[in-house]
Parts: structure tokens; sequence; C-alpha cells
């Protein structure tokens, strides 16, 4: 512990970011990619990177949301039933209307189950871990009772102008992930609604009794969660040509393995849109490895297991 | 005989010197009193005899034999029970096995818990402690915090130690409670215990102890016997420089009608409640824990509307729903309970203090994060919170730095008409204190109202313009300085008048 950080502290050097339980993470990562280019030919080939940055998005868009209800002190379980949903509704709803029109639909659908899921938190003070476990079983349901078998786009430029698309050779999907990182960084950081959302995760009551509309910022954070998850079903469906009903379970435990890998809390008081992002890639960095050398998916799942708890381990705070 | 005795201590963190030299004897069956600022070393010292940390040097005698205690259970050993302020008891299970936890009686197979025997001995510590009424099969969370502090003495007890530290033990407690306390603290005196007492109040220090050290920048300053001493003298001896007075001059002048609240009532907590407070005026309202003052407050900040009666604020009739609606009409409210519902602990002094700005800091939702720095800055100077730096979490503060952060968040408030202070110093130190009156009585000059809430009297008539009583619920009398009596406070107070009719006294 330094006994006198200076006023000027505000602005911390770069290294100081991180924590150590950062860098070691960083370094893994480093020797594991170091190591995995040397002895795989395929690694770090331009294919199989333009791979992974297609396959992070997925994720990357599910733990963004999920960071924000993180740290209200909440968790978001519904992520993955809402992937599905509006998955289906985007491609399904092209028979009726413009595919734009249907992914509105498909947002606004992942909007308003967050908003049900912010609202029973806040209104009536329910525990986030239950609400939102009841919503990923109802939503799962609903979303059969709308299509039970796969659904196709009609409409080829679903395909072609969003997850069949390159800037060079950069995949839209990628893109539109990378520009939500900094979107949620200044959400976070710069918002009247994050500073308030990071402090209800530390102390609720301290925040209602400064007067400060607290189920407003509670459900926004659901509510983004939710067009996230929604976000992340249409730029799927969109990559894949077809949207299956099953598609997301248990989605949202790799989103919240990367958040706590990336240093978030739960239970609130921590975590940042960068560390997502490092977290998003250390585990799509791994599975890809793993895919590579031909490991077995039991070993796969064992070895993610394995990593999160590593991550709480490392962050673990000493008393 | 020496029961304990503790020469030259001294432990630095790092650079940072937490006990500098620290001495002082005290012999068994005495009441030994440690007082000092907000980090003049209490609380390193405490750890140093529960063996929780080491010191650097210096030696601790316990029946003048030298010992070292490099681990709790060594203090533990030699008789040396600690009672922190911070409650260590868990809500989920019962009194009788917060108590004995660690050492539940079993019957004969030595695996089975004997409850009958848990429970009656437990009882037996608590009535012994005359807090019989507590029953030790209740679940630990459902006693009030000032039985838990209780429950945290009991736990102590139950090993029969011969060196009891009681760190800030009554800061929870109401006058009856802290006064059976004290009844059963003289009482393991005389059975022969050494008591270490720490504490803020100094009323307590000359009610209770012995002795007292004075600790002061990690030095033993003074260790006298209480009864040649004057409160100036310990003050001054705490403080290292001379007072001239603790509380400021009472020059503000009331203007018009701020707060006109009348028949305010929530069943189960408060009935009838009546009052005004001028724009300027320092309304003080005296009563002990449990007699609704808190309860009024957070009616008029809307944490706890009332079910009937009506509040005006500058003449005009608000319907204050939550705190959401208070803060939008002027009015602040600094809590008793700073940890619990003041501030987020784990977020920054910026976080924090910034709060209940976010309208005069944000443009469309968006922080101006330039101007929330050098606001929040201009106030954490103005108000020498200590350490520097915002960035730092609130938890690493000292408790009266905790409570300028509390304090700072509403001064940043803009055009607040009305401050309610719940126990401004509760747990804060001597110097932290008079910088805290010294602020209520320039914001009284500002020409805000303000309600003080206060069970330290010397508090509420040193800086009331007027005085309002409560008891039970009700408002039982309203006196003017020219009447500021301790002894007639405390008799409305404790009852010793009828409730019927409030009472003006001139």
């Amino acid at each position: 512990m330094t006994a006198i950080i200076p006023k000027t502290d505000i602005k911390k050097s770069f290294a100081k970011r991180f924590s150590r339980a950062d860098l070691i993470f960083i370094s893994a990562i480093l020797i594991l990619v170091i190591v995995a280019s040397i002895a795989s030919d395929s690694f770090l080939t331009q294919r199989n990177i333009v791979n992974i940055s297609r396959q992070i998005v997925t994720n990357g868009f599910l733990s963004l949301g999920i960071l924000m209800v993180i740290r209200t002190g909440g968790i978001d379980l519904t992520v993955g039933s809402t992937l599905a949903f509006a998955g289906l509704l985007a491609t399904g709803l092209q028979e009726q209307m413009h595919f734009s029109a249907a992914i509105c639909v498909a947002l606004a659908v992942g909007g308003l189950i967050g908003w049900l899921n912010g609202w029973l938190v806040a209104r009536f003070d329910l525990q986030p871990f239950i609400v939102t476990l009841a919503t990923m079983g109802s939503v799962r349901g609903l979303l059969y009772v709308y299509a039970d078998s796969p659904r196709y786009p009609s409409d080829e430029l679903f395909r072609s102008l969003i997850g069949g698309a390159f800037v060079g050779p950069v995949p839209v999907t990628f893109l539109l992930f990378a520009a939500a990182v900094p979107l949620v960084w200044f959400y976070l950081n710069r918002t009247v609604s994050g500073r308030i959302a990071f402090s209800l995760g530390v102390n609720k009551e301290a925040v209602r009794l400064a007067g400060v509309n607290v189920g407003r910022h509670l459900i926004f954070a659901y509510v983004a969660s939710g067009i996230f998850a929604a976000i992340a079903g249409v730029l799927l469906a969109s990559r894949l040509g077809i949207a299956q009903p099953s598609v997301g379970a248990a989605y949202e435990l790799d989103a919240i393995a990367a958040v706590v890998i990336g240093g978030g809390l739960l239970g609130g008081g921590g975590g940042t849109a960068l560390g997502v992002l490092g977290g998003v890639l250390a585990l799509a960095v791994v599975d890809n490895v793993l895919n590579l050398f031909n490991v077995d998916s039991y070993y796969q799942q064992l070895l993610k297991g394995l990593i999160i708890l590593v991550a709480v381990l490392a962050r673990r705070k000493k008393a | 005989m020496t029961a304990l005795c503790v020469r030259n201590i001294a432990k630095a963190y790092e650079s940072t010197v937490a006990v500098a030299d620290i001495s002082f004897s005290i012999g068994s069956g005495k009441v030994l009193a440690i007082c000092g600022e907000n980090g003049a070393g209490k609380s390193t010292l405490m750890k140093i005899l529960s063996g929780a940390t080491r010191p650097d040097k210096g030696e601790i005698l316990i029946d003048e034999m030298p010992v070292l205690l490099p681990e709790p259970a060594d203090a533990m050993n030699y008789g040396i029970r600690t009672v922190y302020q911070e409650l260590s008891l868990l809500p989920h299970i019962s009194v009788a096995e917060n108590m004995l936890l660690g050492r539940m009686p079993t019957n004969r197979s030595g695996f089975v818990i004997d409850w009958k025997e848990a429970n009656r001995f437990a009882g037996k510590i608590l009535s012994d402690l005359g807090f019989g009424q507590i029953n030790p099969r209740d679940l630990l969370g459902s006693l009030s915090i000032a039985q838990q502090q209780i429950i945290e003495i009991a736990k102590a007890l139950v090993s029969d130690p011969r060196i009891l530290i009681l760190d800030e033990p009554t800061a929870v407690l109401s006058a009856s409670e802290t006064e059976r306390l004290f009844t059963h603290v003289r009482k393991l005196a005389a059975s022969g215990k050494t008591i270490l007492y720490i504490s803020h109040r100094l009323e307590e220090i000359f009610d209770i102890a012995d002795e007292v050290v004075v600790l002061k920048d990690g030095r033993s300053v003074l260790q006298e016997p209480v009864n040649g001493l004057s409160q100036r003298q310990l003050i001054e001896a705490m403080v290292g420089r001379p007072l001239s007075t603790i509380f400021p001059k009472r020059d503000n002048r009331p203007g018009d009608v701020i707060l006109k609240i009348e028949n305010l009532s929530r069943t189960g907590a408060f009935t009838d409640i009546s009052l005004t407070v001028h724009a300027g005026e320092i309304v003080g309202m005296f009563g002990l824990v449990g007699s609704g003052r808190t309860e009024v407050a957070q009616a008029i900040f809307g944490s706890r509307p009332a079910e009937t009666g009506t509040i005006q604020l500058y003449g005009e009739l608000l319907n204050i729903l939550t705190p959401m609606d208070a803060v939008r009409h002027g009015v602040a409210m600094i809590t008793e309970d700073r940890k619990g519902d003041g501030l987020a602990l784990d977020t920054s002094v910026l976080d924090n203090v910034s709060l209940a700005s976010f309208q005069r800091i944000s443009h469309w939702g968006v922080l101006d994060n330039e101007l929330r720095h050098k606001l929040v800055d201009a106030k954490a100077i103005e108000l020498d919170i200590r350490p520097s730096g915002t960035d730092r979490p609130v938890r690493q503060l000292s408790g009266g730095n905790q409570q300028k952060v509390v304090i700072a968040k509403w001064l940043l408030v803009e055009n607040t008409r009305l401050f309610i202070f719940d126990e401004p110093t509760r747990g804060v130190d001597i110097a932290t204190k008079m910088e805290i009156y010294q602020i209520i009585a320039e914001l009284a000059c500002q020409g805000v109202a303000i309600l003080l809430i206060s069970s330290e009297l010397p508090e509420v008539l040193g800086l009331s313009n007027r005085l309002l009583v409560m008891r039970e619920g009700h408002l039982v009398a309203e006196l003017t300085p020219d009447s500021f009596k301790p002894e007639l406070i405390f008799s409305y107070s404790a009852g010793l008048s009828p409730i019927s009719s409030q009472e003006v006294v001139h």
C-alpha cells in the first residue's frame, strides 16, 4: 500500500491501470498465443483470426450487457433465451416485413424483456438471480410457442449486409462489437446513469437517500442488457443464416465467465468494458487453440471451468 | 498489583507510523479509559493487545511478566478479550450459537450439541449482564443493533476473560442501556477484571473510568486518575492545543418559517408531531434512542413517509413520499448510520460526494467530468478531507473523514434550504466534531434552516436556538436557551414528567 497518493492520481499511468491479476492474465494469454502460433500452422492465418473475431461477437455482446447489470449488483440470466428469441424474430418476421423492420422488432423485444427484469427487480425489490432465472425459462418457452423449428432468412441482404459482410478483411459483426466496447465504457464512466449504477452495486440505500431515482437507472441497465442480447442473437442468425430455437442455452455462463475474468465482481462494485473485452478474447483464444489441436470438447469445458476458478482466486480481495 | 503494563510500544506500517511510543499500566479491578482522536493509534494499540498485529518495539507485561502475543490465540490464552466496534455476529443463527461459536457444549457423545445447556449458559451470561430479557433462542438478526452490541460483549464474557477491551461499546446504545452496561462493567471490575475502555464520549470516561490514558499522534501523552481531571484538560490533551470554545457563537438570526409540520403521525413511530424551523435557525431535537426522533426526520425527508399530517416548506404544502421529492425541494439529510446508508464505502470520495448533485454536473445525462472533479476537489479541500485525493475508496478514510464526505455530498447540492443532521458527530473524533459544529453554525448564518438530532446533550445545548424533546414518539417539551438545563431535559426525555400535553418552557 502506498501511504500517500498525490492529487495527480486522476491520470494514472497506463501500466498502473492494470492490477497484478490483470497482468498475469494478459501474460498467460500472450504466452498461449505465442505457443499456439509456433505449434500450429493454422493459428496465425488470416482465416483463423477472422474466425476468432467473428466468434467473439456473440459472447462479447452478451458479456457487455451482463457487465452493466453486474455493476448494479445484479445478474442477468435471461440473455441466452433473449438471444434465441431475437434471432428467431429477426429471421422469421422477414416473411411479413422488411428485414430491417424485423431487426427493430427483435431489438425492441429484447429491450422489453430487459425492462420486465429491471422493473420486477426495482419495483418489488426482488433478487435479480431469481427474477432472471424465471424469465430465462419463460422466454425460452415463449419462443418455442412462436417457432418450434428453425427459421431461415428470406431476404438474402440479411446475410450479405451483416453476418457475411466484410470491410477489407474485417467482419462487420466484429466492427459492431468493437464499437460497442467504447460505447459501454462511456456509459459506465461518463454518464450519470452509469455512475449511479456503479454506486447502486455498492450501497443501494445510500443512493436512494441521496434523492436519486433508483428504479430508473436500475431498469436502464437491464434494458441495455436485453438489447445487447438481442443484438447478439440477430448477428448470430445473420452470420449462420439460420435461427435455431434451441440456441443460446448456457451462453449466460460464458458471458458471466468473461466478465469475471475481466475483473467484474458479482454483487457489484467492479468490472470494466476493457476488462470484458480481455475476458471475451481470452476465452475465445483458449477455445480456438483447443479446437485447432482437436482437444475433446469435454476437456474444453473442464479447462474453462478451471480458468474461471483461477480468475476468481487471483482477484480475491486480501483481508 | 499491575495487571497489564505496556512499555514503549511502537508499530509502523511501511512508511506510516501508527504507534510511535505508547506506555501505560493498570492494576487489576480497574477501568482504564483510552481516548484520542482518530488516527491517534487506538486501533493499532488494540490490535497489538489482542494479538492481531505484532509491535516493532516495546514490551507487554501481564501480571508483571513479559509476554509475547504473536497470534490472537495467544492473547486469548492470557485472558485478553476484545470487543470490536464493528459487529462480527452472524444474523442467521441464534443468540446462543453466536455467543458460543466454536465452543458449543455437547452431550456425552462429544458430537451432538447440547442445546439445552447452550441456551441455559448463554441466558445466564445475558442475565448477569443485566439483559436477561434477551432470549438466547432468538435469531440474532431479529435483535436491534443495540442488543447485538450487548451480545458481542456477552460473547467476550463467555470465556471469563481477565482483561476485557471494549471499543466504543456505547456508540449504538441508548442512555438507559448504557447505564445498565456501566453497572455491569463496574461489577466486572469489582470482581477483579481489568477493563480497557475506548471511547470518544468524554462524559462516559468520567462516569466509568478510574484512570485515563490520552493518545496523541501515536504517543501516550497523559495517564492520570479521572478524579483530578477536568473535561477541558482532557480535550486539550487530545487535541494538543488549548480550546477557546468548543461551540461556535450563536449569532445567527432566525428569519422566515422554512419548515412547518402539523399533526404528523406514523403508527408505532411517532404521534401528532407539530413543529416549525425558521431560516437561519438551529432547532435541536433530543431524545433517547427509540423516542422517534429519527423517524420524524425520515418522514420529513420522505425515506419513510408519515401516514397522516402535513408538511409545508416555505409555505407550500408538499406531499413528500420519497427522498427524491425532498431533495428536489431543497432538503438535505445526513443520516445517523453513515456506513449503512450514508456512503457507498467501496466507491471513491468523488463518486460519493457527487451522488446527490448529478443534475449540476451533467448535460443530457452525460457527466461533465472536469466540472465534477473541480467541484468535488474544492469541497474536499474546503472541509479538509484527509488524506487528499478523491479517487480513494471511502472505506480507507477514518470515521471523521467519512462523515465529512457525507456532509460534502449535501453541501454540493445547490439551493438547499433545510438541513437535517441526525447524530452528525457519532463516532467522530473531537477535532472533527468541532469542525462539524462550525459547518452547522455557518450554514445557519447563511440562512439555512437546521434540524439537529443528537443524543449528545452538550451538542444540542451548545448549538441550538431552540430545543425539542421527544419521548416515546411524542414531542414532550420545547425549550429556549435560557431554560437549557441538563437535569430538566433529561427528566423530560426519560419520562419523569407526564406526556399528555406539550409544554413550552421559557
